[in-house]
């Protein structure tokens, strides 16, 4: 055994109302620069639907991910090492930008410099790319809430996978009734394809949180990483010629704080925390050779927080007593492996993604609505998740492989869970016959309302501070922070005695970094 | 006679230096723009052919030179290669490689002018070493395909060979450059001139080429302790 951590998310999906804010607080915190005007480190999709970029699950096509090779052996799908040197000319498996879109921006100056005149001025959208008019096709979110679903989303690779005639009354159901927010950020994989598939060796993932960057000083924009990942959430900077990918906020996770799209989540849907896996396990339970076992595989890979022998081993490991702590509090393990209504994106690509979802109820409930049922009565919503093929088959094609039984499971908890509570509030009684439809006990009931219904920041996010004395004493003497310099986000040398754990309950404070006041300086 | 000098005896060293100098500034200075600046996310279709025929054809052409310039006349005929199989086998392989070359460049050259997003990426560096590889491809296909395929001949390995071997034992041989055709000596000026280029240019990218990736472990981990102390043992 050798246990490592990993900083995971959760993502509750009922709750999730599209609102973006998610995304645009992610852009203006880390994509808001030449190059990355089309990057969306965070985005929302809106499900039925093509995605962004356009059918980034459609692995025939873009080769992202693993597969087993006849051997039974891991492979990434887009063939050998020799392969991907032979193609470093050309990637042909590299989506191309219209595949996102085309970023445009706007010519304010026409407006704020237009002369008083009778009619409002107006302004064309010019492109980020040429500077040229352009005309706006299509977006990041451009399906949102279904919109030009008719024309569209009839492409959605999920629907693909369903049997014909499923995905028929999909595509004739999903505009009345069937439609649902998926927001993505990277999944920060236990077993990553872009890392990979990286020639220059600059991507990594941290061996104390699991956070896979991307070393802008060695990538030399050989653009694999890109092709190899297969929720796309690796980019090209185009102005850099760098790789670019989400960061897991990483700044804010060292200092003890949620990342940014979970900071600033209005429907407080996102739940952050740690995860011990046994490393050793990785590669094994990544090439089970059944898809649908993927999901108890990579849950077998994750280590009881609570485990004396997990405990013993872990800190051995050099995990620090503090995390072993976090871990056993961590709203993620509980989710994903204790009350298991947590489940993978796509778990069927091996990567063994980090950013797990809780499958929204609320297709069904809508569902049961429709068909003049009860949507508060446990009994018409039973009755609808085992009868209901869609969107029952929809779900299981985003989180279990295909596996109905997964999501009907998940989806009966939540159901039973509001049935009993409903039952307790309003007249007192213990609905006894949903705890045993569901093999739950009241008080796991009740934790995992608490959980989802009521927890707080601090039950939400439960993140250890980074041990930065650590680092400081093995970097040694004489090795400034490379971020330390003038200008850097580590300027002020706060941490410059090395002893960067702030005000004594652990938590680090991000210094605040001062602009320079600049004379004449009316820009341009 | 002193222009001889400092164009075949002075201009390599100097070439030579700042081709060196200039790779050790950059590695050191630059390692964030040490990149092949790729712009096949803005642009596909074109540099899917352009890319490997330029590419492919400059390895060819590459190798050509090796054998061309520093291997000795004396050794292959020690080996019994005549000159006359010599002759057709650089002129042949040659031209085919100076065609992939042209091609390749012409595409990606196209490209880049004529695709708005791609052009937009480039820099006033980008098109000094366009401009000084372009005329390197001309002078070295006026040479191969003017001068051995369908002109009179010039056995390059009795002079230009010599000489530049004589460079890396520090005895160029200024003479024997100065009587060699025109051409042949404005094809190795303009070639010295784009190597003392090349540490300053995208061309750095080729330094990189990640061949350690075949043995590497498929997942790397680092330690954050680590990440921070800054590296040069990379590729």
């Amino acid at each position: 055994m050798r246990p490592m951590a990993q900083v995971a998310m959760v993502m509750n999906l009922d709750k999730c109302i599209g609102c973006h804010t998610c995304s645009v607080t992610c852009k203006q915190t880390w994509t808001n620069r030449d190059g990355t005007e089309y990057v969306w480190f965070n985005n929302v999709e809106t499900k039925p639907g093509i995605g962004y970029p356009k059918h980034y699950e459609d692995q025939e096509r873009w080769k992202g991910g693993w597969e087993l090779d006849r051997k039974g052996r891991l492979r990434l799908r887009s063939g050998s090492r020799v392969k991907r040197l032979a193609s470093l000319f050309a990637n042909p498996d590299l989506p191309s930008i219209d595949d996102y879109y085309e970023p445009i921006t706007y010519d304010y100056d026409t407006l704020l410099k237009a002369p008083a005149g009778p009619h409002t001025p107006v302004i064309r959208p010019k492109s980020a790319l040429t500077g040229k008019d352009t005309a706006i096709t299509w977006g990041a979110n451009w399906e949102d809430d279904l919109g030009g679903a008719a024309e569209h989303a009839g492409g959605d690779p999920n629907l693909a996978s369903l049997p014909p005639e499923a995905a028929e009354r999909v595509r004739f159901e999903f505009e009345r009734t069937f439609m649902f927010h998926l927001p993505r950020i990277c999944e920060h994989c236990l077993n990553p394809a872009c890392v990979s598939a990286c020639p220059s060796g600059a991507m990594y993932k941290r061996e104390e949180d699991g956070i896979v960057l991307v070393d802008q000083d060695r990538c030399r924009g050989w653009r694999m990483c890109v092709s190899a990942c297969p929720y796309k959430k690796v980019y090209v900077n185009h102005h850099t010629g760098k790789a670019e990918k989400c960061t897991f906020c990483f700044p804010r996770i060292e200092a003890g704080q949620p990342t940014v799209c979970a900071e600033t989540c209005v429907g407080r849907l996102r739940y952050l925390g740690l995860v011990l896996y046994d490393a050793d396990a990785v590669t094994a339970a990544a090439s089970v050779p059944d898809e649908r076992d993927l999901l108890e595989a990579q849950r077998a890979a994750f280590l009881d927080p609570a485990d004396p022998a997990v405990i013993e081993a872990a800190l051995a490991a050099g995990i620090p007593a503090d995390w072993l702590d976090a871990a056993r509090r961590s709203p993620v393990y509980e989710l994903a492996v204790r009350h298991r209504v947590a489940l993978p994106l796509h778990p069927e690509y091996r990567t063994m993604p980090m950013v797990w979802y809780i499958p929204p109820l609320s297709p069904v409930l809508d569902a049961v609505s429709d068909m003049d049922g009860d949507n508060t009565d446990p009994d018409d919503v039973f009755h609808a998740i085992r009868d209901l093929r869609i969107p029952m088959e929809y779900l299981a094609s985003l989180f279990s492989a295909g596996d109905v039984d997964v999501v009907a499971g998940v989806l009966m908890k939540l159901s039973a869970m509001r049935g009993y509570m409903r039952a307790r509030t309003l007249d007192g009684t213990v609905a006894d016959d949903l705890l045993t439809a569901t093999g739950m006990s009241g008080a796991d009931v009740e934790r995992l309302y608490r959980l989802l219904a009521i927890a707080k920041y601090d039950e939400r996010y439960v993140i250890p501070p980074a041990h930065r004395e650590n680092a400081a004493a093995l970097e040694g003497l004489g090795t400034g922070c490379s971020l330390d310099v003038a200008g850097g986000p580590g300027m002020g040398g706060e941490q410059s005695t090395g002893n960067g754990t702030g005000n004594g309950n652990g938590k680090i404070h991000l210094p605040l970094s001062v602009l320079p006041s600049r004379r004449n300086g009316s820009g341009s | 006679m002193t222009a001889d000098i400092a164009l075949w005896a002075v201009l390599p060293y100097v070439a030579l230096t700042v081709f060196v100098v200039g790779h050790v500034w950059r590695w050191r200075a630059d390692q964030f723009g040490w990149t092949t600046r790729t712009t096949q996310v803005l642009e596909n279709r074109w540099l899917r052919l352009g890319s490997p025929l330029f590419h492919l054809g400059a390895f060819a052409a590459i190798a050509g030179h090796v054998l061309g310039l520093l291997v000795p006349k004396s050794w292959t005929e020690a080996v019994g290669v005549s000159e006359h199989v010599y002759h057709v086998v650089a002129v042949g392989a040659g031209t085919v490689a100076g065609v992939m070359v042209v091609a390749g460049l012409g595409l990606l050259l196209a490209r880049r002018f004529v695709n708005g997003r791609v052009r937009r990426t480039t820099t006033r560096m980008d098109k000094a070493m366009f401009a000084v590889l372009a005329v390197v491809i001309a002078l070295g296909m006026a040479e191969t395909v003017g001068v051995n395929l369908l002109g009179p001949g010039y056995d390059y390995r009795e002079t230009v060979a010599v000489w530049f071997r004589g460079i890396f034992y520090f005895q160029p041989d200024a003479s024997l450059m100065s009587g060699a055709p025109m051409v042949y000596q404005l094809h190795a000026i303009s070639a010295w001139v784009f190597l003392a280029m090349w540490p300053f240019t995208r061309l750095v990218h080729v330094w990189s080429a990640p061949i350690a990736y075949l043995w590497r472990p498929y997942v790397v981990y680092r330690r954050r302790s680590a990440a921070r102390v800054p590296e040069t043992a990379g590729r």
